[in-house]
């Protein structure tokens, strides 16, 4: 093909015609993700008469609602291109920093907060160590992840510490016949669904994940956004954390213990292309309910915990190939 | 370059001064620790992690990351451990003491090319597919022991015996298998074509495929490789400690091993790294290892330790990619 052919190409060619919006709407993840929830709702029904209880599948979502939680922020980090795996063991030093003052005699808000600035200082060193000194996100919080969890350990030792009793049972509390966990994950899914796909900050976090060479040369304050990121996920990490421990009635260092899996298995079940650019809350948002029907279904049909760690492994593997699948036949 | 120099910019003579450093600070408040005995329990507590950390080295230079090591060791430990125990259930005979060894192996190995055959056949990130992996294995070890231990009386003493008879020096058999394999993979990667086509991949992953390179036949024998070396750590794990737990064993190895490696000078961003470098980085993690009792520190503290261990060797890499030890200017990888 010669140069001039090339000039005309575009002129000469008609520009495809649009997708039937069917068609679109067919071909997301997400609606992969809906199918999947719809199948799993079927599948549990016919396994347990008990499963369609709704009151007790919003009461198992309390238990993996502090990892949704993280999810939906999480979702937002891998979506900028780069990756946190240090949350769930954030979770558990914030947790611990706040058991173990709290044991020490400082009042319980003083040291709630103490334990929520350990969670943002966590973050800020992450982001710190990502975007300040440009080292890769996905080695560094493989360290931080060790540190954190570490850190807890040398704070709590083996054992466990209590926490006061009007503190116990933050999953208990109904707000319109909703535990006060599943209530937080909707209405933080809904401010960040909006923040994410409405406003100029949102679609520069997707600008970001894109190509963040040509978001930088676009004006975007990549680093300032991505460190900002970091920040939530920290702050949001600690604010679980408080949420474990209130649920448990105690914390150990090794609260969460493995929960990055589930936060990264939420985020890409949701469709979140891995490489950053894409991804959506409302996918990580139907993930985690998917999640949850899937764990309790196990659990109601008396699947052993060690057939659920691999049926959680195979699930993360799948989901990024099909998601990786369905992106590669998309161009959006 | 005079050789000064050379010494100064190589990776492998800073870690060698930092190693030396360190036990001197550590024999200037604890004689003890200057002392051939104290060498023999550094070396003792560093061959599993050595052995993995050759594997893992090769999947970093790669630009990869294996996640699954710890649980891939914990499975093929578990497979051999059933072996000991069911042999004659499912024989009729006592197998071998030695069986164990290539079971464990070869065991590693497929699960090590299950990761590789994913990685590479779907395009997938190692870091997520190991991370699934991790799970993976570690629910599978579950599964086949129904989360039952393999007790000490199962493990044959001959397989025990390894880790504490000696040939010479009394040093045991497993320190020896550890250098073994150390050499092992120096020869492959500095020797043959396809080591210096894992160090090519690693550092453009474009280019090696124009350069006639078959990158996914190399990528899955490095993450074959890896796996087997998890097995054999595996094996000599059930020597070392005379048991397999389906839970404790090979749990949070895997970020043991990446802190030796990126501590030895292995770039994580690839195409950079020796064994050498990887050898010292397993011995400057066993030194501070055996230090911590001697100085009073609990045990509970060793896995902050690892972490800060791993940011911190992040930082020097990062430095030295930019200017090289004592400011020497150094060419950009």
């Amino acid at each position: 093909m010669s140069a001039s052919d090339l000039q005309s190409a575009p002129s000469a060619q008609e520009a495809a015609p649009p997708r039937p919006a069917w068609q679109v709407l067919l071909i997301r993840p997400e609606t992969m993700t809906l199918a999947l929830l719809v199948l799993a709702v079927f599948a549990g029904a016919w396994l347990s008469p008990f499963f369609l209880d709704i009151s007790y599948i919003l009461r198992s979502f309390t238990l993996y609602a502090e990892f949704a939680i993280v999810a939906l922020v999480l979702t937002m980090v891998i979506i900028a291109g780069e990756i946190d795996l240090s949350p769930a063991a954030n979770m558990a030093l914030s947790a611990c920093v706040f058991a173990w003052l709290q044991q020490a005699g400082l009042p319980v808000p003083a040291a709630v907060a103490v334990g929520l600035a350990a969670g943002l200082a966590m973050g800020a060193f992450n982001g710190l160590m990502v975007i300040g000194l440009q080292l890769p996100s996905i080695i560094v919080t493989i360290g931080t992840l060790t540190l954190y969890r570490g850190l807890a350990q040398i704070i709590a030792g083996d054992k466990s510490i209590r926490v006061p009793e009007w503190f116990i049972g933050v999953d208990k509390i109904m707000v319109l016949g909703v535990p006060l966990p599943v209530v937080i994950f909707i209405v933080l899914a809904l401010a960040l669904g909006f923040l994410l796909s409405r406003t100029i900050v949102g679609r520069q976090i997707y600008q970001i994940g894109t190509n963040e060479v040509a978001a930088r040369h676009a004006g975007i304050r990549s680093a300032r956004i991505k460190f900002g990121l970091f920040l939530a996920v920290g702050l949001v990490s600690a604010t679980a954390g408080m949420m474990t421990a209130s649920r448990l009635g105690s914390v150990r260092y090794d609260l969460g213990l493995g929960g990055e899996l589930q936060m990264v298995l939420m985020a890409m079940l949701g469709g979140t292309y891995i490489f950053g650019g894409r991804g959506t809350i409302l996918g990580t948002f139907l993930a985690a309910w998917l999640l949850v029907l899937v764990s309790t279904g196990m659990i109601v049909a008396n699947v052993l915990p060690a057939v659920q760690l691999v049926v959680l492994g195979i699930l993360l593997v799948v989901s990024i190939i099909a998601t990786n699948f369905i992106y590669s036949r998309t161009q959006r | 370059m005079s050789l000064i120099r050379t010494l100064l910019v190589r990776r492998e003579a800073g870690i060698a001064v930092m190693i030396v450093l360190f036990c001197l600070a550590v024999g200037a408040f604890r004689p003890q620790f200057l002392t051939l005995d104290q060498l023999r329990i550094i070396l003792l507590l560093v061959p599993l992690i050595m052995i993995a950390a050759m594997g893992q080295m090769m999947v970093i230079v790669a630009r990869h990351v294996d996640l699954s090591i710890g649980s891939t060791l914990g499975f093929s430990a578990m497979v051999s451990g059933m072996l000991y125990r069911f042999d004659v259930d499912w024989f009729g005979f006592d197998v071998p003491w030695w069986t164990g060894i290539p079971v464990s192996i070869v065991v590693g190995a497929g699960l090590g090319l299950v990761n590789g055959l994913l990685i590479q056949l779907f395009r997938l990130p190692a870091i997520i597919v190991t991370l699934g992996t991790l799970s993976l294995y570690r629910g599978l070890t579950f599964i086949i022991s129904n989360a039952k231990q393999i007790d000490r009386q199962w493990i044959p003493s001959e397989l025990k015996g390894l880790s504490q008879t000696s040939p010479v020096f009394g040093t045991p058999w497993i320190i020896f298998i550890a250098f073994g394999v150390a050499l092992a993979t120096y020869l492959f990667l500095m020797h043959t074509r396809m080591g210096r086509q894992i160090y090519a991949i690693g550092s453009n992953p474009v280019a090696a495929p124009l350069r006639g390179i078959k990158v996914t036949q190399v990528t899955l024998v490095v993450f074959t490789i890896s796996g087997a070396l998890a097995g054999l750590a595996g094996i000599l794990y059930a020597s070392r400690w005379g048991f397999v737990n389906p839970s404790n064993t090979g749990s949070g190895f895997e970020f043991q091993v990446i802190a030796a490696v990126v501590i030895g000078g292995v770039s994580i961003n690839g195409g950079v790294g020796s064994v050498l470098g990887t050898v010292l980085g397993v011995l400057l993690l066993g030194c501070v290892a055996a230090a911590l009792p001697l100085l009073g520190i609990p045990g509970t503290s060793q896995a902050a330790i690892y972490g800060a261990v791993i940011l911190v060797a992040l930082v020097i890499d990062r430095t030295v990619r930019r200017q090289g030890i004592a400011g020497f200017k150094r060419v950009q990888p």
